[in-house]
């Protein structure tokens, strides 16, 4: 039987506020435990939530970005269970009226051996604000458990899918796309290792072709786009197999082992708490007008949809290329301040995607602290435009440029000063390209004396052996020599 | 003095006839005196206590007074208090030591007022007769073999006793009201929304309203202008203008239209209470007001409905008792679940977690809909019957209870019996209204001793002032405000 995965996402965003959704605790990662545990946090007798305006900011944008139903009128539900790290003993979150009402998402799937890439939509079901719980420590002290209430009220976005993935690459282009976004936008930093953007995954297979939903288990907290794909290739065949060998599949929260890399229940749907929802009467409803939904939409960015449409419009850009641009705000920013400052854009993505994102991955740097900035890769672009530099050429000069633009203070903020860096690097290791017709005709001529024989063999209709000697000549000239003035002479001299 | 209003008092303050000092030492004195039969305050604090009274007159010296300013306030038990025990009444908080102020205790403070002490109080505000208090019952002081009403009964007999110069108290589902009528005296519940609830130990969060207890209308109205007040850090804190809830006392009742509802007055009314009212509200009539008969339809619907949605919300806010942060943890257990069970068994008397578990099954997946929901519907209906007896009148009278006081224990094994003390007072809670109870008068027990009797005044969202003003006129022509439980003087 061909079985068919279905998939859908829960992902727990922190929003990127200065204080907790309902106190004016810090929400900074990494202090000592309980430093930021205000009355509210520890949930002290008589203490009251008051809700952070900045997070139904966040909320909004979300809404916004995704084109989704803002609901007017949301209600804060209480959602009750024992727990030590909660320390009220519910959660404040939202249940039957989120704040967020149905959207979609779009995104590339990327190609996977055979399958070619592919645009997909994937409907979101609700977004609701909730607050955060505590952290137990277990093992800090011998024979203890801990309770750091630093994190009990940070606020969170849920956004909830609808179970439209049907593989690991549609999930995960998912979660990397609403990773993007939300980052995009502003109200998420992104950091999954500090547990910033969580991803709980609902899984469950049926026979391809049927209608109705298998029984689903919920993957939880992963915390990297690979154990995502991991733990859902593996819940997937584990599924499939038990039903193959004429088990059934229990409702259960399950737990991914990234060191064996299987998933295993953590609790089955008997032990599930009853939490006994209800409007936290100490929350008024949350009321957003028209004119609160504009304010926040006169702040919002161009989102990365409508900027890649422009770029491939303005810019004469591939799809492919403006989707790659416009993965994060702050590499589409760079891509665009390198174009304003003179550079080809077609050059430009090819660049900043090939050599710059290189060299970011395997420095660990981000964009927007690169050592070569877009005025400094404009300049070396405007040098390979006009001649000046051969792509060799060029290669050397950015790998020079990245190291002495790290290691000194050389002011590249104007185009001029940026220019004159790179001609200054481009004389002293010699970089510039070689255009006289002389001085490449006289390289050429002692190409063809060396190499009788390619030249028999291109004269007997052997096409091939004129690149080899297009390569012969390039080396000749260490690389400096106009590739296309070498083409033109050779062509001439071989007629 | 003991017997002087706050506006008297205030007086002989500011006139230095007095100081702030031996104001309170008088109270303090009383207290010592008679605490240890009555049972009025759950925690004493000489030292805090009387260096606010020191604070108080150097306030007075530099000439920075406002009309509380020296006068030793008793705050009800369900208040966290800087420094202060504060226990809620219940074993679960008895080693509770508040970090930090209440919203109206900040208010007393900056008013230049004395906190006096914390008064005992039915465990987390559960209960009408103060028995289900962990630190032991309270003393009716016109009668000791009586209960106090709850679950302010602290506060109420502090009052009563002139063991302070005016107390605080909460209202859930009558909490002020009843005591008030039971142990004769002025107590107002505000509109919701109009008292801050910061700091003010949850029992059900869309009921609990912080109110005023003392001897007069005008002490009420004075207790007011500190207490109420938009606070920011309480989300259904109502954003209104600072008023005088002073400013109509002295304002005539002429063309005054009371309304009075047939239902307040039927079945479950005990007779001589039923005279008492009757007599009051021939008062009214001397003063210029309109009698007008009306209904209230679903009254009879109000206890069910609240003892729904009160449970639901209480066992709610009850969970953060759970021994890991403070409060009761058991001595010994081999787990959490263990821990949570012990500490939670032992921390909780049994009236509380009587309405835990109700609350808990009302919640329950399965029965929310039937009971919750339910419930929520009719509160509205209820609040609905006040908006068109408002069309009809200014102001709503009747009995705030339906009896004066009963022996302690005569209720404790009939939590039902209990529950009907509140059968007039809670749906004012319910629709979010104010309502106050004064002393009206005195009807005897069958054991032929005399109690006082409290009529209820029910008014319209915000007003106070006028209900203040509708008692304050009754108490210019009658003196049961003044009387005072004999043997205590």
């Amino acid at each position: 039987m061909e079985w068919e995965v279905v998939i859908g996402l829960e992902t727990h965003t922190q929003l990127k506020t200065n204080t907790k959704i309902f106190s004016g605790a810090s929400i900074k990662y990494g202090a000592e435990p309980n430093t930021q545990a205000c009355e509210v946090s520890i949930a002290l007798p008589g203490v009251l939530p008051v809700l952070n305006k900045e997070a139904v900011q966040c909320a909004i944008k979300f809404g916004l970005a995704i084109n989704a139903h803002i609901a007017p009128r949301s209600v804060f539900a209480r959602k009750n269970y024992f727990y030590p790290d909660l320390p009220k003993g519910y959660q404040i979150s939202q249940f039957e009226l989120p704040v967020v009402g149905k959207g979609a998402v779009t995104m590339q799937v990327p190609a996977v051996g055979k399958n070619a890439a592919y645009e997909k939509v994937v409907n979101i079901t609700r977004a609701h604000l909730e607050e955060d719980a505590g952290k137990s420590v277990h093992g800090a002290v011998e024979g203890m458990s801990g309770i750091d209430l630093n994190r009990a009220g940070t606020p969170l976005l849920e956004i909830v899918t609808e179970p439209d993935m049907r593989s690991a690459a549609e999930a995960v282009a998912y979660a990397k796309k609403l990773h993007e976004l939300v980052q995009w936008i502003g109200i998420c930093d992104g950091n999954m290792q500090e547990g910033s953007f969580r991803c709980d995954v609902n899984v469950s297979v049926r026979p391809k072709g049927t209608e109705k939903l298998g029984t689903r288990r919920e993957i939880k907290n992963l915390n990297s786009f690979k154990f995502m794909t991991q733990a859902i290739e593996y819940e997937t065949r584990w599924q499939i197999e038990t039903l193959e060998d004429g088990g059934t599949i229990q409702q259960a929260t399950v737990l991914f082992n990234p060191d064996t890399g299987e998933t295993k229940a953590m609790r089955s749907k008997e032990e599930a708490n009853d939490y006994r929802y209800f409007p936290d009467p100490d929350l008024l409803p949350l009321v957003i007008s028209e004119a609160d939904k504009d304010a926040v939409r006169a702040k919002m960015p161009e989102l990365p949809e409508a900027m890649k449409a422009r770029f491939e419009a303005q810019y004469a850009l591939s799809s492919y290329d403006a989707n790659a641009l416009t993965t994060s705000r702050d590499l589409a920013n760079y891509f665009v301040a390198t174009v304003d400052a003179g550079a080809d854009a077609k050059q430009a993505a090819n660049w900043i995607m090939g050599a710059l994102t290189a060299k970011l991955n395997e420095t660990g740097i981000d964009i927007s602290k690169s050592n070569i900035s877009s005025l400094a890769l404009a300049s070396l672009l405007k040098r390979l435009q006009d001649g000046t530099l051969a792509n060799n050429g060029a290669k050397v000069a950015f790998e020079e440029m990245w190291t002495s633009l790290s290691a000194s203070a050389i002011s590249t903020v104007t185009i001029t000063a940026s220019l004159s860096f790179i001609d200054e690097i481009i004389a002293a290791k010699g970089l510039k390209q070689e255009s006289d017709s002389g001085a490449i005709e006289a390289i050429i001529d002692e190409v063809l004396a060396a190499n009788a024989a390619m030249v028999e063999e291109f004269k007997a209709g052997k096409e091939k052996a004129f690149n080899a000697l297009v390569g012969q000549a390039m080396k000749a000239s260490k690389g400096k020599a106009n590739p296309a003035q070498v083409n033109d002479i050779l062509k001439k001299k071989l007629s | 003095m003991i017997n002087s209003s706050l506006k008297q008092l205030g007086e002989m303050l500011q006139a230095k006839k007095i100081s702030s000092v031996e104001l309170t030492q008088t109270f303090l004195d009383r207290i010592q005196q008679y605490n240890p039969s009555i049972n009025a305050y759950i925690s004493l604090d000489e030292t805090k206590t009387l260096a606010q009274a020191k604070a108080a007159d150097a306030r007075i010296a530099a000439g920075n007074v406002a009309p509380l300013t020296g006068i030793p306030i008793a705050q009800k038990d369900i208040f966290c208090a800087k420094g202060w025990q504060t226990t809620c009444g219940s074993k679960m908080l008895a080693n509770f030591i508040a970090p930090y102020d209440a919203h109206i205790i900040t208010q007393f403070d900056a008013a230049g007022a004395v906190n006096l002490g914390k008064t005992n109080m039915d465990e987390f505000a559960m209960g009408s007769s103060n028995e289900t208090s962990y630190f032991g019952g309270v003393k009716n002081p016109w009668s000791f073999d009586r209960v106090p009403g709850g679950s302010s009964g602290g506060s109420a007999a502090a009052v009563a006793a002139r063991l302070c110069a005016a107390a605080t108290g909460t209202d859930t589902g009558g909490s002020i009201r009843q005591p008030a009528s039971l142990c004769g005296f002025t107590g107002l519940k505000p509109t919701y929304g109009a008292v801050s609830r910061f700091g003010m130990i949850a029992f059900a969060s869309s009921l609990d309203q912080a109110g005023p207890m003392a001897k007069s209308a005008e002490d009420c109205a004075l207790m007011m202008n500190v207490m109420a007040g938009f606070d920011e850090r309480d989300s259904t804190s109502l954003n209104r203008e600072k008023e005088d809830y002073t400013r109509d006392l002295a304002k005539p009742l002429q063309g005054l239209k009371v309304g009075l509802p047939k239902e307040y007055f039927s079945e479950g009314l005990d007779a001589d209470v039923g005279k008492v009212i009757e007599a009051a509200i021939a008062e009214y009539k001397k003063l210029g007001a309109e009698i007008i008969d009306i209904s209230l339809p679903n009254t009879g619907l109000s206890i069910p409905v609240y003892y729904v949605l009160a449970p639901a919300e209480a066992s709610s806010n009850l969970s953060r008792y759970d021994g890991v942060r403070y409060g009761h943890r058991a001595a010994e257990y081999t787990d959490l679940m263990d821990m949570y069970n012990k500490s939670r068994a032992e921390g909780f008397g049994a009236e509380v977690k009587r309405r835990i578990l109700i609350g808990t099954y009302v919640l329950s997946a399965g029965y929310y809909d039937a009971y919750y929901l339910k419930a929520q519907q009719i509160r509205r209906l209820i609040a609905q019957d006040f908006v068109e007896a408002f069309k009809k009148c200014d102001v709503i009278m009747g009995p705030a209870a339906p009896s004066t006081a009963f022996k302690a224990g005569e209720k404790v094994d009939d939590p039902v019996a209990m529950y009907l003390q509140d059968i007039y007072t809670i749906s004012t809670n319910l629709a979010g209204l104010p309502g106050m109870s004064i002393p009206a008068g005195f009807a005897q027990s069958d054991d032929g001793v005399s109690l006082p009797v409290g009529l209820q005044i029910i008014g319209n969202y915000f007003d106070e002032a006028r209900m203040l003003n509708v008692a304050h006129q009754y108490q210019q022509v009658t003196d049961w405000h003044t009387r005072m439980p004999a043997g205590l003087e």
